[in-house]
C-alpha cells in the first residue's frame, strides 16, 4: 500500500513540477493569453454547458462554465402545480436516472402528510432506484472512454444499458420518463416474469462491468490520462458540497442511502459504501465502476425477499399536504438530490428548493481547472460527470 | 481504494440537535433568534441578519463543514394563486398576510442554508431575516466556497444582494433581464395567458381508495 501511495504522491509532484516548469517558460518567452470557448454544443459537454477558458499556451489561467443555456424553471413551475403533478417534471432534472429524483420529493411530501408507503411499495422503489443508477452510471462508463478517445466502450455500454431501460419500460411504462412514483405508494406492481428476468440482467451488467474495468481501467493510455489529474482534497470537496461518487473519491466516507434512515430498503440488504483516497479522476471513475458493482449486489438481494402486500396506502383522492417544512434528500446517481418543500396546506408546494447534485459538483470546476492543460479539461469534466438538466433545473 | 463495512450509521437523535442548538447558542448569543427541533425529523435556526456569516464560521468550527445549499423563500402568498384563474375574469381576492414557516420570521425574505455534520450525519436548517427596504445579507463564500454559485442564483432569483461576494452576474439569465423570478410577485406569463387546466386533474389510485376515502373537495 505504501508503494502505490508513494507512487502516487511521486506522480503528482512530477505533474506539479512540469506544470511550474511551463509556467516559468511562457513567463520568458511572454506568450500571448487565448480564450477558448468550448461549447455549449461540445461533444465533451453531454448538453449545453460552456466553458469559457482562458489559456496560456497550453495551459489553463482560469475557467468559467456558463450555465443557462437549459434553465427550465422548475422551482417556479412546481409552485402551480399540485403534488402528483411535480414527478412528471422533476422527472427531467436527471434525465438518465429519472426515476430517482421522483423518490426524494415523494418522500418529503409524505413526511409532511405522516404516511408511509407500504413495504412492499418500499422495496420496489429501491428496485426501480438502483436500476435508475445502474442505468445512468454505465452510460458514464461508456462515455467515458469515448471522450479519451477509446470507441468500443460506449457500444458496449448502450448493448447492456438497454437491457436495464427495458426492465424500467416493462414496470412502468417509460424508458425515460417513468412518472411511476405517487405519495403514499407506486402506480402499479411488477410485472410477470420480472424477476426472473431482472436477475439475468443483473448478470449481464456484472459482466459488463468486467469487460470495462479489463478495457478501459487497466489500460495503460487511460491510467496515465486520468491518475493525478484533477485531484480534489478532501476539505476543498466539503466546501463546495460536492456528493456521491465524487466525494468517495476524495476519501469522504459518506453515503445518504447508509447514513440517514428513510423508508427505503437499502438497510435491508449488504452492501458496501467504497471510498478511495486519491481524489483524482481515476479515483472518481473507478468509484462509479464499483457504485455498479454493488447496485447489481443490493438488487439481487432485495430480488430475494419482496414481501407481498399492497402497494399503495390509504390516501386521500385529492392530496392536500398539510403546512409545515420538510428536506429530503438521497444518494442519487449523481450525488445528493434534495428537495426542501414548503408547504402551505395546499394543493401543491408553496415553494421547492430543488438542491442537484450537479450544481454543487460543477460549481468547483472553476477552482479545479486552474493551471490545468487543456486535453484534462476533458478528462476533468468527463470524471467530475454531470448531466445539464441537473445543473440547471 | 477502501470499502467500509461499518452498519448503518446511528439515527441523530433529538438529544443531539437539541445540543447543537445549545452549542450555538453559547456561540453567537442573542443572534440565535429562534429555532425549532422537530422530533426524528429535523432542526431549523433562525439568526439576526448581521450574524449571518458569524453563523456560518461558528457551525463550520462545531463542524459542520459540508455545504448542502443556500437559497431564500419569498413568503408573500402569490397574487396569481396558482394560475387556474380565467384571466377574462375580474380578478380574485386573496388572502395576503405574510405567514413565515419554522423558526418563525418578521420579514418577506428569507435566507435559508443547510449544512451537514459529515461524521455525526446530522444536518441543519438555517434561516435570516432580509429586511425589505434593503436586501442584502453578508457572503458566505470566505467561508464556504461552494455558496459562490449558490448565492449568485439566489440574487438572480430572488434580488437579494451578498456583501463580500466576488461576482455577482447572473447564473441562467441573460445579464439584461428585468425582476426577479422567483419572487412572488413576478407572473407566471405562461399561466396568465392560459390558465393551467391541469389543477383539477387527478387520476384514479391503485387499490379502490378513491371510492372509500372520499373526495376532500
Amino acid at each position: 500500500m505504501t508503494s502505490t501511495e508513494s507512487l502516487i504522491d511521486r506522480r503528482q509532484l512530477a505533474y506539479i513540477a512540469s506544470q511550474a516548469a511551463d509556467a516559468r517558460l511562457n513567463i520568458e518567452l511572454e506568450t500571448e493569453g487565448m480564450t477558448l470557448n468550448i461549447g455549449p454544443q461540445h461533444p465533451a459537454t453531454h448538453g449545453t454547458l460552456r466553458i469559457i477558458a482562458h489559456l496560456d499556451g497550453e495551459q489553463v489561467v482560469w475557467a468559467e462554465p456558463s450555465c443557462g443555456y437549459m434553465h427550465r424553471g422548475y422551482e417556479k413551475l412546481t409552485e402551480v402545480r399540485t403534488y402528483p403533478q411535480v414527478t412528471s417534471l422533476v422527472n427531467r432534472i436527471d434525465w438518465l436516472g429519472s426515476f430517482a429524483n421522483e423518490v426524494p420529493f415523494i418522500l418529503a411530501a409524505e413526511k409532511l402528510m405522516g404516511i408511509e408507503a407500504p413495504p412492499r411499495a418500499q422495496w420496489i422503489r429501491t428496485i426501480l432506484f438502483e436500476l435508475s443508477r445502474i442505468a445512468n452510471v454505465s452510460l458514464f462508463l461508456g462515455d467515458l472512454g469515448v471522450q479519451l478517445g477509446a470507441i468500443t466502450p460506449v457500444f458496449m455500454a448502450f448493448r447492456d444499458r438497454e437491457h436495464v431501460l427495458n426492465l424500467i419500460e416493462a414496470t412502468t411504462g417509460g424508458r425515460f420518463h417513468p412518472n411511476f412514483d405517487r405519495i403514499g405508494g407506486l402506480k402499479d406492481d411488477l410485472p410477470a416474469g420480472f424477476i426472473d428476468e431482472t436477475r439475468a440482467v443483473m448478470k449481464t451488467l456484472r459482466n459488463f462491468c468486467t469487460e470495462i474495468e479489463d478495457l478501459l481501467f487497466g489500460n495503460e493510455i487511460f491510467q496515465s490520462r486520468t491518475r493525478g489529474i484533477g485531484v480534489i482534497p478532501k476539505d476543498i470537496a466539503m466546501q463546495y458540497g460536492l456528493s456521491g461518487a465524487n466525494a468517495r473519491a476524495s476519501g469522504i466516507d459518506w453515503d445518504l442511502r447508509r447514513d440517514q434512515s428513510l423508508p427505503m430498503a437499502w438497510d435491508k440488504v449488504d452492501w458496501k459504501v467504497w471510498t478511495h483516497p486519491d481524489g483524482d479522476s481515476f479515483a472518481r471513475c473507478w468509484i462509479r465502476l464499483q457504485e455498479v458493482r454493488e447496485s447489481t449486489r443490493i438488487v439481487d438481494q432485495l430480488l430475494d425477499n419482496i414481501p407481498t402486500g399492497p402497494i399503495m396506502a390509504k390516501v386521500p383522492r385529492i392530496i392536500k399536504v398539510p403546512e409545515g417544512e420538510a428536506w429530503v434528500s438521497t444518494e442519487n446517481p449523481l450525488g445528493e438530490m434534495g428537495y426542501y418543500v414548503v408547504s402551505k396546506g395546499d394543493l401543491g408546494p408553496f415553494r421547492t428548493k430543488i438542491r442537484s447534485a450537479s450544481f454543487n459538483n460543477i460549481s468547483i470546476v472553476p477552482w479545479i481547472l486552474k493551471g490545468v492543460y487543456v486535453p484534462d479539461i476533458i478528462t476533468i469534466l468527463a470524471s467530475l460527470y454531470f448531466i445539464l438538466g441537473d445543473i440547471d433545473r | 481504494m477502501s470499502s467500509t463495512d461499518t452498519p448503518i450509521a446511528e439515527i441523530p437523535g433529538d438529544t443531539l440537535r437539541e445540543r447543537i442548538v445549545a452549542d450555538l447558542r453559547t456561540k453567537i448569543g442573542a443572534d440565535l433568534v429562534d429555532s425549532l427541533v422537530k422530533p426524528g425529523d429535523d432542526v431549523w435556526v433562525r439568526v439576526s441578519t448581521e450574524a449571518w456569516r458569524r453563523t456560518g464560521v461558528a457551525l463550520r468550527e462545531m463542524g459542520f463543514e459540508y455545504f448542502c445549499f443556500l437559497s431564500a423563500i419569498d413568503w408573500m402568498p402569490s397574487p396569481f394563486g396558482k394560475g387556474e384563474d380565467d384571466p377574462t375574469a375580474p380578478p380574485v381576492e386573496r388572502d395576503d398576510t405574510v405567514k413565515q414557516g419554522y423558526a418563525g420570521g418578521e420579514t418577506r425574505m428569507q435566507v435559508l442554508a443547510r449544512l451537514v455534520h459529515p461524521t455525526l450525519h446530522v444536518g441543519i436548517n438555517i434561516k435570516c431575516d432580509v429586511s425589505d427596504s434593503e436586501p442584502v445579507v453578508e457572503s458566505w463564500v470566505s467561508v464556504f466556497a461552494g455558496a459562490n454559485w449558490h448565492e449568485r442564483e439566489a440574487h438572480e432569483m430572488f434580488g437579494i444582494g451578498f456583501a463580500g461576494h466576488p461576482d455577482l452576474r447572473n447564473m441562467y439569465l441573460p445579464g439584461e433581464f428585468e425582476g426577479h423570478p422567483l419572487r412572488k410577485d413576478f407572473p407566471l406569463l405562461a399561466r396568465l395567458v392560459k390558465p393551467w387546466p391541469g389543477i383539477v386533474d387527478v387520476e384514479p389510485m391503485p387499490g379502490g381508495s378513491a371510492d372509500e376515502e372520499g373526495d376532500a373537495e
